[in-house]
Protein backbone atom coordinates (compact mmCIF):
# COMPACT_ATOMS: atom_id res chain seq x y z
CA UNK A 1 0.00 0.00 0.00
CA UNK A 2 0.72 3.79 -0.62
CA UNK A 3 2.02 5.01 2.33
CA UNK A 4 1.67 8.88 2.88
CA UNK A 5 2.32 9.54 6.62
CA UNK A 6 5.31 7.66 8.58
CA UNK A 7 5.72 8.86 12.30
CA UNK A 8 8.71 7.13 13.83
CA UNK A 9 9.15 7.99 17.61
CA UNK A 10 6.71 11.09 17.49
CA UNK A 11 6.48 12.72 20.50
CA UNK A 12 5.58 15.87 21.87
CA UNK A 13 5.89 17.64 25.84
CA UNK A 14 4.22 20.77 27.04
CA UNK A 15 5.85 22.61 30.09
CA UNK A 16 8.19 19.38 30.40
CA UNK A 17 5.20 16.79 30.46
CA UNK A 18 5.18 14.34 27.56
CA UNK A 19 1.71 14.53 25.94
CA UNK A 20 2.67 12.30 23.25
CA UNK A 21 5.84 9.41 23.14
CA UNK A 22 7.04 7.07 21.10
CA UNK A 23 4.60 6.98 18.33
CA UNK A 24 5.69 4.84 15.50
CA UNK A 25 2.59 4.74 13.04
CA UNK A 26 2.13 4.72 9.31
CA UNK A 27 -0.66 5.74 7.38
CA UNK A 28 -2.35 4.35 4.13
CA UNK A 29 -3.78 6.50 1.29
CA UNK A 30 -7.12 5.37 1.08
CA UNK A 31 -7.75 4.11 4.30
CA UNK A 32 -9.70 5.47 6.98
CA UNK A 33 -8.23 5.63 10.66
CA UNK A 34 -10.35 6.25 13.66
CA UNK A 35 -7.90 7.57 16.51
CA UNK A 36 -9.52 6.74 19.77
CA UNK A 37 -8.62 6.83 23.17
CA UNK A 38 -10.21 8.71 26.83
CA UNK A 39 -9.88 12.78 26.93
CA UNK A 40 -5.96 13.80 27.23
CA UNK A 41 -4.69 10.73 26.08
CA UNK A 42 -3.06 12.92 22.89
CA UNK A 43 -5.71 12.05 19.91
CA UNK A 44 -5.67 16.32 19.27
CA UNK A 45 -2.53 16.20 19.79
CA UNK A 46 -1.54 13.71 17.31
CA UNK A 47 -3.39 14.69 14.94
CA UNK A 48 -2.31 18.45 15.07
CA UNK A 49 1.06 17.38 14.32
CA UNK A 50 -0.08 15.53 11.21
CA UNK A 51 -2.03 18.19 10.29
CA UNK A 52 1.43 20.44 10.28
CA UNK A 53 -0.20 22.61 12.93
CA UNK A 54 2.63 22.42 15.63
CA UNK A 55 6.25 21.85 14.34
CA UNK A 56 8.04 21.56 17.73
CA UNK A 57 7.15 17.54 17.94
CA UNK A 58 10.04 15.00 18.56
CA UNK A 59 11.23 12.18 16.66
CA UNK A 60 9.89 12.41 13.21
CA UNK A 61 7.04 12.51 11.20
CA UNK A 62 7.34 12.36 7.17
CA UNK A 63 4.97 12.87 4.84
CA UNK A 64 5.41 11.70 1.41
CA UNK A 65 9.07 10.93 3.09
CA UNK A 66 9.83 14.65 3.82
CA UNK A 67 9.58 15.91 7.28
CA UNK A 68 6.49 17.52 8.17
CA UNK A 69 8.14 20.41 9.88
CA UNK A 70 10.03 20.83 6.40
CA UNK A 71 7.57 21.61 4.18
CA UNK A 72 6.58 24.69 3.04
CA UNK A 73 3.18 26.23 4.36
CA UNK A 74 1.47 26.70 1.05
CA UNK A 75 2.55 23.57 -0.64
CA UNK A 76 1.53 21.81 2.70
CA UNK A 77 -1.89 22.93 3.06
CA UNK A 78 -2.36 21.99 -1.01
CA UNK A 79 -1.87 18.08 0.61
CA UNK A 80 -3.22 18.18 4.05
CA UNK A 81 -6.07 19.34 5.76
CA UNK A 82 -7.61 19.65 8.90
CA UNK A 83 -10.78 20.00 10.55
CA UNK A 84 -11.14 21.17 14.12
CA UNK A 85 -13.67 19.83 16.37
CA UNK A 86 -16.20 23.15 16.12
CA UNK A 87 -15.14 26.48 14.23
CA UNK A 88 -16.52 29.62 15.93
CA UNK A 89 -16.25 32.72 13.68
CA UNK A 90 -17.34 36.04 14.76
CA UNK A 91 -17.55 37.64 11.85
CA UNK A 92 -20.19 37.92 9.10
CA UNK A 93 -18.82 35.60 6.64
CA UNK A 94 -20.55 34.06 4.09
CA UNK A 95 -21.00 30.60 3.36
CA UNK A 96 -19.70 31.06 -0.02
CA UNK A 97 -16.51 32.96 1.84
CA UNK A 98 -15.99 30.46 3.85
CA UNK A 99 -15.87 27.75 1.87
CA UNK A 100 -13.40 30.12 -0.94
CA UNK A 101 -10.91 30.46 2.36
CA UNK A 102 -10.44 26.70 1.15
CA UNK A 103 -8.62 27.88 -1.80
CA UNK A 104 -6.07 29.84 -0.28
CA UNK A 105 -3.08 28.05 -0.81
CA UNK A 106 -3.81 27.81 -4.46
CA UNK A 107 -4.11 31.63 -4.91
CA UNK A 108 -1.51 33.64 -6.34
CA UNK A 109 -3.31 37.01 -6.48
CA UNK A 110 -5.82 38.39 -3.74
CA UNK A 111 -8.58 36.90 -5.61
CA UNK A 112 -10.14 33.96 -6.44
CA UNK A 113 -9.70 32.32 -10.21
CA UNK A 114 -12.41 30.75 -12.24
CA UNK A 115 -10.18 27.41 -11.47
CA UNK A 116 -11.59 28.20 -7.37
CA UNK A 117 -14.61 28.82 -8.15
CA UNK A 118 -15.79 25.55 -10.28
CA UNK A 119 -13.25 23.48 -6.80
CA UNK A 120 -15.43 25.63 -3.92
CA UNK A 121 -18.64 24.71 -6.27
CA UNK A 122 -17.90 21.23 -6.56
CA UNK A 123 -17.22 21.02 -2.44
CA UNK A 124 -20.21 23.12 -1.71
CA UNK A 125 -22.47 20.42 -4.31
CA UNK A 126 -20.33 17.63 -2.31
CA UNK A 127 -21.53 18.35 1.13
CA UNK A 128 -24.89 19.68 -0.09
CA UNK A 129 -24.51 23.44 1.00
CA UNK A 130 -25.44 25.32 -2.49
CA UNK A 131 -28.15 26.65 -1.32
CA UNK A 132 -27.00 28.13 2.18
CA UNK A 133 -23.68 30.02 -0.33
CA UNK A 134 -25.44 33.44 0.70
CA UNK A 135 -26.16 32.70 4.66
CA UNK A 136 -24.19 34.14 7.10
CA UNK A 137 -22.26 31.25 9.04
CA UNK A 138 -23.48 31.87 12.11
CA UNK A 139 -26.79 32.00 11.32
CA UNK A 140 -26.66 27.88 10.74
CA UNK A 141 -27.38 24.86 12.41
CA UNK A 142 -24.87 22.81 13.98
CA UNK A 143 -24.92 20.25 11.26
CA UNK A 144 -25.01 23.05 8.11
CA UNK A 145 -21.85 24.53 10.06
CA UNK A 146 -19.89 21.19 10.02
CA UNK A 147 -20.66 20.74 5.96
CA UNK A 148 -19.55 24.06 5.05
CA UNK A 149 -16.77 23.65 7.09
CA UNK A 150 -16.09 20.15 5.50
CA UNK A 151 -16.82 21.85 2.03
CA UNK A 152 -14.13 24.22 2.59
CA UNK A 153 -12.03 21.51 3.41
CA UNK A 154 -12.61 20.05 0.25
CA UNK A 155 -11.88 22.86 -1.95
CA UNK A 156 -8.89 22.59 -0.47
CA UNK A 157 -8.52 19.59 -2.78
CA UNK A 158 -6.15 17.40 -0.26
CA UNK A 159 -4.77 14.13 -0.65
CA UNK A 160 -5.44 13.70 3.74
CA UNK A 161 -8.02 14.87 5.78
CA UNK A 162 -7.34 15.09 9.15
CA UNK A 163 -10.69 15.54 11.44
CA UNK A 164 -10.53 16.28 14.95
CA UNK A 165 -13.75 14.45 16.20
CA UNK A 166 -16.08 15.97 13.55
CA UNK A 167 -19.47 14.34 14.58
CA UNK A 168 -19.39 15.30 18.42
CA UNK A 169 -22.04 18.17 17.93
CA UNK A 170 -24.27 16.40 15.64
CA UNK A 171 -27.25 14.39 15.17
CA UNK A 172 -27.66 10.92 14.01
CA UNK A 173 -28.30 11.69 10.58
CA UNK A 174 -25.53 14.09 10.10
CA UNK A 175 -23.20 11.76 11.75
CA UNK A 176 -23.82 8.93 9.05
CA UNK A 177 -23.69 11.78 6.62
CA UNK A 178 -20.80 12.42 7.21
CA UNK A 179 -18.81 9.97 7.75
CA UNK A 180 -20.26 7.94 4.71
CA UNK A 181 -18.85 10.76 2.80
CA UNK A 182 -15.23 10.64 4.38
CA UNK A 183 -15.77 6.17 3.23
CA UNK A 184 -16.52 7.94 -0.54
CA UNK A 185 -13.82 9.83 -0.20
CA UNK A 186 -11.21 7.08 0.66
CA UNK A 187 -12.59 4.97 -1.65
CA UNK A 188 -11.09 7.28 -4.13
CA UNK A 189 -7.91 7.24 -2.32
CA UNK A 190 -8.05 10.15 -0.17
CA UNK A 191 -6.12 9.19 3.58
CA UNK A 192 -8.58 9.96 6.70
CA UNK A 193 -7.54 10.19 9.95
CA UNK A 194 -9.86 11.03 12.58
CA UNK A 195 -10.27 11.34 16.14
CA UNK A 196 -13.92 9.63 17.58
CA UNK A 197 -15.23 9.18 20.74
CA UNK A 198 -17.98 7.13 19.73
CA UNK A 199 -16.48 3.62 19.01
CA UNK A 200 -19.66 1.33 17.56
CA UNK A 201 -19.21 4.59 15.20
CA UNK A 202 -15.42 3.93 14.58
CA UNK A 203 -15.85 0.51 14.10
CA UNK A 204 -18.64 1.00 11.47
CA UNK A 205 -16.80 3.08 9.21
CA UNK A 206 -13.14 2.38 10.00
CA UNK A 207 -10.23 0.47 8.30
CA UNK A 208 -8.46 0.30 11.19
CA UNK A 209 -8.59 1.88 15.08
CA UNK A 210 -5.44 3.47 16.22
CA UNK A 211 -6.28 3.29 20.26
CA UNK A 212 -3.95 5.44 22.25
CA UNK A 213 -3.58 5.85 25.60
CA UNK A 214 -1.58 8.33 27.70
CA UNK A 215 -0.12 9.52 25.04
CA UNK A 216 1.18 5.94 23.58
CA UNK A 217 -0.40 3.62 21.42
CA UNK A 218 -1.96 0.94 22.76
CA UNK A 219 -3.50 -1.27 20.07
CA UNK A 220 -3.22 -0.43 15.89
CA UNK A 221 -5.07 -3.03 14.25
CA UNK A 222 -8.52 -3.16 12.09
CA UNK A 223 -11.50 -2.52 14.05
CA UNK A 224 -12.51 -6.39 14.59
CA UNK A 225 -9.50 -6.76 16.63
CA UNK A 226 -9.13 -3.48 18.17
CA UNK A 227 -12.62 -3.02 19.85
CA UNK A 228 -12.88 -5.81 22.49
CA UNK A 229 -13.35 -5.97 26.04
CA UNK A 230 -9.97 -6.38 27.29
CA UNK A 231 -9.05 -3.52 24.75
CA UNK A 232 -11.44 -1.33 26.35
CA UNK A 233 -10.93 -1.56 30.00
CA UNK A 234 -7.61 -1.25 29.09
CA UNK A 235 -7.79 1.87 27.25
CA UNK A 236 -10.70 3.70 29.15
CA UNK A 237 -10.71 1.84 32.28
CA UNK A 238 -14.24 0.65 32.11
CA UNK A 239 -15.93 -2.89 31.52
CA UNK A 240 -18.03 -3.10 28.80
CA UNK A 241 -19.71 -6.05 26.74
CA UNK A 242 -19.03 -6.92 22.86
CA UNK A 243 -21.24 -8.16 20.70
CA UNK A 244 -21.21 -8.61 16.79
CA UNK A 245 -23.49 -7.04 14.53
CA UNK A 246 -25.14 -9.38 11.75
CA UNK A 247 -22.16 -7.85 9.32
CA UNK A 248 -20.02 -9.18 11.94
CA UNK A 249 -18.53 -5.76 12.94
CA UNK A 250 -18.14 -5.64 16.90
CA UNK A 251 -20.76 -3.64 18.67
CA UNK A 252 -20.05 -1.80 22.32
CA UNK A 253 -22.63 -2.39 25.01
CA UNK A 254 -22.29 0.19 27.74
CA UNK A 255 -24.26 -2.29 30.26
CA UNK A 256 -26.46 -0.85 32.54
CA UNK A 257 -25.55 2.96 33.92
CA UNK B 1 -16.93 33.54 -16.23
CA UNK B 2 -19.11 32.12 -13.52
CA UNK B 3 -22.21 33.69 -12.77
CA UNK B 4 -21.36 33.42 -8.94
CA UNK B 5 -18.23 35.19 -9.55
CA UNK B 6 -20.09 37.80 -11.91
CA UNK B 7 -21.75 38.93 -9.09
CA UNK B 8 -19.30 39.33 -6.59
CA UNK B 9 -16.99 41.38 -8.16
CA UNK B 10 -20.22 43.46 -8.35
CA UNK B 11 -20.59 43.40 -4.78
CA UNK B 12 -16.77 44.44 -4.63
CA UNK B 13 -16.02 47.40 -6.92
CA UNK B 14 -19.72 48.85 -6.39
CA UNK B 15 -18.94 49.71 -2.80
CA UNK B 16 -15.58 50.58 -3.09
CA UNK B 17 -16.01 52.85 -5.69
CA UNK B 18 -19.09 54.48 -3.95
CA UNK B 19 -16.20 54.62 -0.39
CA UNK B 20 -13.79 56.37 -2.54
CA UNK B 21 -16.07 58.68 -4.39
CA UNK B 22 -17.44 59.98 -1.07
CA UNK B 23 -14.03 60.84 -0.18
CA UNK B 24 -13.10 62.63 -3.25
CA UNK B 25 -16.51 64.28 -2.24
CA UNK B 26 -15.11 65.24 0.89
CA UNK B 27 -12.16 66.66 -0.13
CA UNK B 28 -13.53 68.52 -3.19
CA UNK B 29 -16.52 70.58 -1.13
CA UNK B 30 -15.61 70.62 2.52
CA UNK B 31 -12.21 73.25 1.83
CA UNK B 32 -15.33 75.63 0.94
CA UNK B 33 -17.47 75.28 4.05
CA UNK B 34 -16.21 77.86 6.55
CA UNK B 35 -17.12 81.77 7.77
CA UNK B 36 -15.44 83.47 4.95
CA UNK B 37 -17.27 82.51 1.44
CA UNK B 38 -14.29 81.21 -1.27
CA UNK B 39 -14.25 79.40 -4.86
CA UNK B 40 -11.64 77.56 -6.28
CA UNK B 41 -11.56 79.53 -9.43
CA UNK B 42 -10.11 82.57 -7.43
CA UNK B 43 -7.93 80.17 -5.48
CA UNK B 44 -6.40 78.76 -8.09
CA UNK B 45 -6.05 82.41 -9.81
CA UNK B 46 -3.73 83.29 -6.86
CA UNK B 47 -6.30 85.93 -5.56
CA UNK B 48 -6.13 86.87 -2.48
CA UNK B 49 -7.32 85.91 0.67
CA UNK B 50 -9.54 82.73 -1.28
CA UNK B 51 -5.97 81.36 -2.14
CA UNK B 52 -4.37 81.87 1.29
CA UNK B 53 -8.09 80.63 3.18
CA UNK B 54 -7.67 77.34 0.86
CA UNK B 55 -4.48 76.25 0.84
CA UNK B 56 -3.15 77.55 4.24
CA UNK B 57 -5.87 76.87 6.20
CA UNK B 58 -8.79 75.24 4.84
CA UNK B 59 -6.94 72.22 2.42
CA UNK B 60 -4.49 71.10 4.82
CA UNK B 61 -6.66 70.60 7.96
CA UNK B 62 -8.93 68.77 5.05
CA UNK B 63 -6.30 66.84 4.03
CA UNK B 64 -5.03 65.86 7.70
CA UNK B 65 -8.21 65.15 8.71
CA UNK B 66 -8.99 62.67 5.57
CA UNK B 67 -5.23 60.81 6.03
CA UNK B 68 -5.91 60.66 9.69
CA UNK B 69 -9.58 59.11 9.65
CA UNK B 70 -8.39 56.89 6.86
CA UNK B 71 -5.93 55.52 8.55
CA UNK B 72 -7.33 54.99 12.12
CA UNK B 73 -10.63 53.30 10.04
CA UNK B 74 -8.53 50.96 8.32
CA UNK B 75 -6.25 50.26 11.42
CA UNK B 76 -9.19 49.54 13.46
CA UNK B 77 -10.40 46.75 10.63
CA UNK B 78 -7.04 45.30 11.35
CA UNK B 79 -6.99 45.54 14.72
CA UNK B 80 -10.38 43.76 15.11
CA UNK B 81 -9.72 40.82 12.61
CA UNK B 82 -6.26 40.55 14.81
CA UNK B 83 -8.03 40.22 18.09
CA UNK B 84 -10.74 38.75 16.67
CA UNK B 85 -12.78 41.47 18.46
CA UNK B 86 -15.33 43.51 16.80
CA UNK B 87 -15.25 46.00 19.32
CA UNK B 88 -11.14 46.19 19.01
CA UNK B 89 -9.91 49.57 18.18
CA UNK B 90 -6.50 50.91 16.88
CA UNK B 91 -5.77 52.20 20.72
CA UNK B 92 -6.38 48.69 21.98
CA UNK B 93 -2.82 47.65 22.29
CA UNK B 94 -1.54 50.36 23.81
CA UNK B 95 0.28 52.38 21.27
CA UNK B 96 -1.75 55.65 21.41
CA UNK B 97 -1.48 55.62 25.20
CA UNK B 98 2.53 55.25 24.45
CA UNK B 99 2.38 58.46 21.80
CA UNK B 100 0.53 60.29 24.42
CA UNK B 101 2.84 59.65 27.68
CA UNK B 102 5.58 61.16 24.74
CA UNK B 103 3.42 64.10 23.89
CA UNK B 104 2.99 64.74 28.15
CA UNK B 105 6.21 64.14 28.85
CA UNK B 106 7.64 66.90 26.07
CA UNK B 107 4.70 69.12 26.78
CA UNK B 108 5.29 69.14 30.82
CA UNK B 109 8.90 69.42 30.19
CA UNK B 110 8.20 72.61 28.38
CA UNK B 111 10.29 71.15 24.85
CA UNK B 112 10.12 73.40 22.05
CA UNK B 113 10.96 72.39 18.58
CA UNK B 114 13.77 69.92 18.00
CA UNK B 115 15.45 70.45 14.13
CA UNK B 116 12.62 72.41 13.10
CA UNK B 117 9.76 70.10 14.33
CA UNK B 118 7.62 70.23 17.30
CA UNK B 119 9.12 68.36 19.79
CA UNK B 120 5.47 67.25 20.96
CA UNK B 121 5.27 65.16 18.16
CA UNK B 122 9.00 64.04 18.05
CA UNK B 123 7.77 62.80 21.57
CA UNK B 124 4.90 61.17 21.15
CA UNK B 125 6.44 59.40 18.02
CA UNK B 126 9.35 57.92 20.39
CA UNK B 127 5.89 57.11 22.94
CA UNK B 128 4.40 55.05 20.38
CA UNK B 129 7.47 53.64 19.27
CA UNK B 130 8.34 52.42 22.45
CA UNK B 131 5.21 50.96 23.85
CA UNK B 132 5.36 48.84 20.20
CA UNK B 133 8.58 47.57 20.96
CA UNK B 134 7.88 46.74 24.80
CA UNK B 135 4.32 45.01 23.58
CA UNK B 136 5.62 43.06 21.00
CA UNK B 137 8.52 41.68 23.59
CA UNK B 138 6.62 41.07 25.92
CA UNK B 139 4.09 38.92 23.66
CA UNK B 140 6.36 36.66 22.62
CA UNK B 141 8.48 36.30 25.69
CA UNK B 142 8.89 32.60 26.08
CA UNK B 143 6.01 30.50 24.15
CA UNK B 144 4.71 31.86 21.00
CA UNK B 145 3.00 34.97 20.33
CA UNK B 146 -0.72 34.80 19.84
CA UNK B 147 -3.59 37.19 19.36
CA UNK B 148 -4.33 36.52 23.21
CA UNK B 149 -0.77 37.09 24.16
CA UNK B 150 -0.53 40.34 22.34
CA UNK B 151 -4.12 41.48 23.87
CA UNK B 152 -2.47 40.84 27.16
CA UNK B 153 0.99 42.70 26.56
CA UNK B 154 -1.13 45.69 25.23
CA UNK B 155 -3.58 45.82 27.59
CA UNK B 156 -1.47 45.95 30.62
CA UNK B 157 1.39 48.27 29.29
CA UNK B 158 -1.76 50.54 28.09
CA UNK B 159 -2.83 51.45 31.39
CA UNK B 160 0.91 51.50 33.07
CA UNK B 161 1.43 54.37 29.84
CA UNK B 162 -1.67 56.06 31.27
CA UNK B 163 -0.84 55.81 34.82
CA UNK B 164 1.96 57.70 33.97
CA UNK B 165 -0.22 60.41 31.66
CA UNK B 166 -2.10 60.37 35.06
CA UNK B 167 0.63 61.43 37.28
CA UNK B 168 2.18 64.02 34.72
CA UNK B 169 -0.97 65.46 34.62
CA UNK B 170 -1.36 66.16 38.24
CA UNK B 171 1.98 67.18 39.19
CA UNK B 172 2.17 69.75 36.62
CA UNK B 173 1.38 73.45 36.69
CA UNK B 174 -1.86 74.80 35.79
CA UNK B 175 -1.14 76.18 32.26
CA UNK B 176 0.75 72.69 31.49
CA UNK B 177 -2.32 70.83 32.78
CA UNK B 178 -4.79 72.44 30.42
CA UNK B 179 -1.93 71.99 27.53
CA UNK B 180 -2.28 68.18 28.40
CA UNK B 181 -6.01 68.26 28.37
CA UNK B 182 -6.35 70.24 25.26
CA UNK B 183 -3.44 67.78 23.55
CA UNK B 184 -5.55 64.67 25.32
CA UNK B 185 -9.03 65.33 23.55
CA UNK B 186 -7.73 65.02 20.11
CA UNK B 187 -7.95 68.03 17.25
CA UNK B 188 -7.27 68.40 13.66
CA UNK B 189 -4.89 71.51 12.43
CA UNK B 190 -3.91 73.07 9.56
CA UNK B 191 -0.47 71.66 9.84
CA UNK B 192 2.64 72.12 6.91
CA UNK B 193 2.80 70.34 3.64
CA UNK B 194 6.18 68.58 4.86
CA UNK B 195 4.02 67.20 7.76
CA UNK B 196 1.20 66.21 5.35
CA UNK B 197 3.74 64.60 2.97
CA UNK B 198 4.93 62.54 5.59
CA UNK B 199 2.08 61.32 6.64
CA UNK B 200 0.92 60.27 3.78
CA UNK B 201 4.16 58.46 2.67
CA UNK B 202 3.45 56.58 6.23
CA UNK B 203 -0.58 55.98 5.26
CA UNK B 204 0.11 54.88 1.46
CA UNK B 205 2.77 52.53 2.96
CA UNK B 206 0.12 51.20 5.22
CA UNK B 207 -2.47 50.80 2.77
CA UNK B 208 0.28 49.06 0.56
CA UNK B 209 0.76 46.41 2.90
CA UNK B 210 -3.43 45.57 3.78
CA UNK B 211 -4.14 45.48 -0.04
CA UNK B 212 -1.23 42.92 -0.09
CA UNK B 213 -2.41 40.72 2.81
CA UNK B 214 -6.06 41.73 3.00
CA UNK B 215 -7.01 38.07 1.68
CA UNK B 216 -4.88 36.51 4.67
CA UNK B 217 -6.48 38.49 7.45
CA UNK B 218 -9.89 37.16 6.31
CA UNK B 219 -8.46 34.12 7.53
CA UNK B 220 -7.11 35.22 10.79
CA UNK B 221 -10.44 37.02 11.67
CA UNK B 222 -11.92 33.33 11.61
CA UNK B 223 -9.06 31.96 13.79
CA UNK B 224 -5.49 31.08 14.12
CA UNK B 225 -5.68 27.65 13.25
CA UNK B 226 -7.85 27.93 10.43
CA UNK B 227 -5.44 30.03 8.85
CA UNK B 228 -2.10 28.18 9.69
CA UNK B 229 -4.41 25.30 8.05
CA UNK B 230 -4.41 27.08 4.97
CA UNK B 231 -0.83 27.87 4.48
CA UNK B 232 -0.75 31.07 6.30
CA UNK B 233 2.29 31.63 8.06
CA UNK B 234 0.34 32.95 11.32
CA UNK B 235 3.39 34.24 13.37
CA UNK B 236 5.06 36.13 10.84
CA UNK B 237 1.35 38.37 9.82
CA UNK B 238 0.49 38.88 13.18
CA UNK B 239 3.53 40.70 14.12
CA UNK B 240 3.62 42.43 10.76
CA UNK B 241 -0.21 43.39 11.23
CA UNK B 242 0.44 44.50 14.76
CA UNK B 243 4.03 46.60 14.01
CA UNK B 244 2.15 47.86 10.27
CA UNK B 245 -1.48 48.96 12.35
CA UNK B 246 0.33 50.74 15.60
CA UNK B 247 3.16 52.48 13.11
CA UNK B 248 0.26 54.20 11.56
CA UNK B 249 -2.21 54.87 14.79
CA UNK B 250 1.36 56.26 16.62
CA UNK B 251 2.14 58.30 13.83
CA UNK B 252 -1.42 59.92 13.56
CA UNK B 253 -1.96 59.89 16.91
CA UNK B 254 1.46 62.02 17.36
CA UNK B 255 -0.12 64.24 15.05
CA UNK B 256 -3.30 64.72 16.18
CA UNK B 257 -3.90 63.14 19.53
CA UNK B 258 -6.08 60.59 20.30
CA UNK B 259 -8.76 60.91 18.56
CA UNK B 260 -11.57 58.39 19.35
CA UNK B 261 -14.57 56.28 17.96
CA UNK B 262 -13.30 56.65 13.93
CA UNK B 263 -11.23 53.50 14.21
CA UNK B 264 -14.19 51.89 16.14
CA UNK B 265 -16.97 52.67 14.19
CA UNK B 266 -16.40 53.22 10.73
CA UNK B 267 -15.03 49.41 10.30
CA UNK B 268 -17.78 48.08 12.80
CA UNK B 269 -20.43 49.70 11.00
CA UNK B 270 -19.39 48.70 6.80
CA UNK B 271 -18.65 44.94 8.63
CA UNK B 272 -22.63 45.28 9.11
CA UNK B 273 -23.52 45.99 5.64
CA UNK B 274 -21.23 45.04 3.60
CA UNK B 275 -19.73 41.85 5.29
CA UNK B 276 -16.56 40.59 6.38
CA UNK B 277 -14.38 40.22 3.42
CA UNK B 278 -11.01 42.00 4.25
CA UNK B 279 -10.46 42.87 0.96
CA UNK B 280 -13.73 44.86 0.72
CA UNK B 281 -14.02 46.24 4.20
CA UNK B 282 -10.23 48.05 4.53
CA UNK B 283 -10.03 49.97 1.43
CA UNK B 284 -13.94 50.86 2.06
CA UNK B 285 -12.84 52.03 5.97
CA UNK B 286 -9.73 53.51 4.27
CA UNK B 287 -12.44 55.60 2.69
CA UNK B 288 -15.14 56.23 4.62
CA UNK B 289 -13.15 56.80 7.48
CA UNK B 290 -11.43 59.73 5.83
CA UNK B 291 -14.71 61.19 4.80
CA UNK B 292 -15.86 60.57 8.38
CA UNK B 293 -13.49 62.93 10.17
CA UNK B 294 -12.96 65.66 7.75
CA UNK B 295 -16.76 66.18 8.22
CA UNK B 296 -16.51 65.66 11.62
CA UNK B 297 -13.56 68.02 11.67
CA UNK B 298 -15.67 70.80 9.87
CA UNK B 299 -18.43 70.58 11.97
CA UNK B 300 -16.15 71.01 14.72
CA UNK B 301 -14.58 74.13 13.02
CA UNK B 302 -17.88 75.56 11.73
CA UNK B 303 -20.97 74.82 14.24
CA UNK B 304 -19.76 77.41 16.86
CA UNK B 305 -17.74 79.60 14.88
CA UNK B 306 -15.12 81.52 15.74
CA UNK B 307 -15.00 78.81 19.00
CA UNK B 308 -13.43 75.54 17.84
CA UNK B 309 -15.01 71.87 19.36
CA UNK B 310 -12.49 69.21 19.74
CA UNK B 311 -13.10 66.64 16.95
CA UNK B 312 -13.21 63.75 18.96
CA UNK B 313 -16.39 65.06 20.33
CA UNK B 314 -18.11 65.42 17.42
CA UNK B 315 -17.22 61.99 16.21
CA UNK B 316 -18.44 60.22 19.15
CA UNK B 317 -21.38 62.63 19.11
CA UNK B 318 -22.55 62.12 15.90
CA UNK B 319 -21.00 58.77 15.30
CA UNK B 320 -22.98 57.22 18.09
CA UNK B 321 -26.05 57.48 17.39
CA UNK B 322 -26.02 56.52 13.69
CA UNK B 323 -23.91 53.69 14.70
CA UNK B 324 -27.45 52.94 16.87
CA UNK B 325 -29.32 53.07 13.60
CA UNK B 326 -27.44 51.05 11.77
CA UNK B 327 -27.94 48.57 14.46
CA UNK B 328 -31.26 48.87 14.70
CA UNK B 329 -32.08 49.22 11.40
CA UNK B 330 -31.38 45.39 10.53
CA UNK B 331 -28.61 43.30 8.76
CA UNK B 332 -30.26 44.78 5.19
CA UNK B 333 -27.65 45.36 2.75
CA UNK B 334 -27.59 49.16 2.25
CA UNK B 335 -25.82 48.83 -1.44
CA UNK B 336 -27.19 45.76 -2.79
Amino acid sequence: MNSVFRTEELGLSYNGKAVLSGVSLEFFAGCVTAVVGPNGAGKSTLLSILAGLRRNYAGRCLFRGREVRDWARRAFAREVAFIPQTVRIEFPFTVEQVVLMGRTPYCKGLFEGPEDWEAAERAMRLTDVLELRHRDYRSLSGGEKQRAILASVLAQEPRALILDEPATFLDLQHQIAIHSLLRKLARQGMLVVTATHDLNLAAAFADRIVALRQGRVYCDSPPQEAVNAANIEAVFGVRVEVFRTPEGKPWVHYGRL
Amino acid sequence: MAVSERDHRRRFWLPLSLAAALALAALVALPLVGPARISYARALAGQSPDAEILFYARLPRVLLALLAGGALAAAGALFQALLRDALATPYTLGVSSGASLGAVIAISAGWGTLAGWPAVWLSALAGAALVLALVVGVASEGRRMSSFTLLLAGVTINSICLAGILFLQYAAGFSQSFAIVRWLLGGIDAVEYRTLAGLAAVVLLFAAYLTRQSRDWNLMAVGEEWAAARGVHVQRLMLSGYIAGSLVAGTVTSITGPIGFVGLIVPHALRLRLGADHRLLMPCSFFTGAAFLALCDTVARTAFSPAEIPVGVITAMTGGPFFIWILRSGRRSLWL
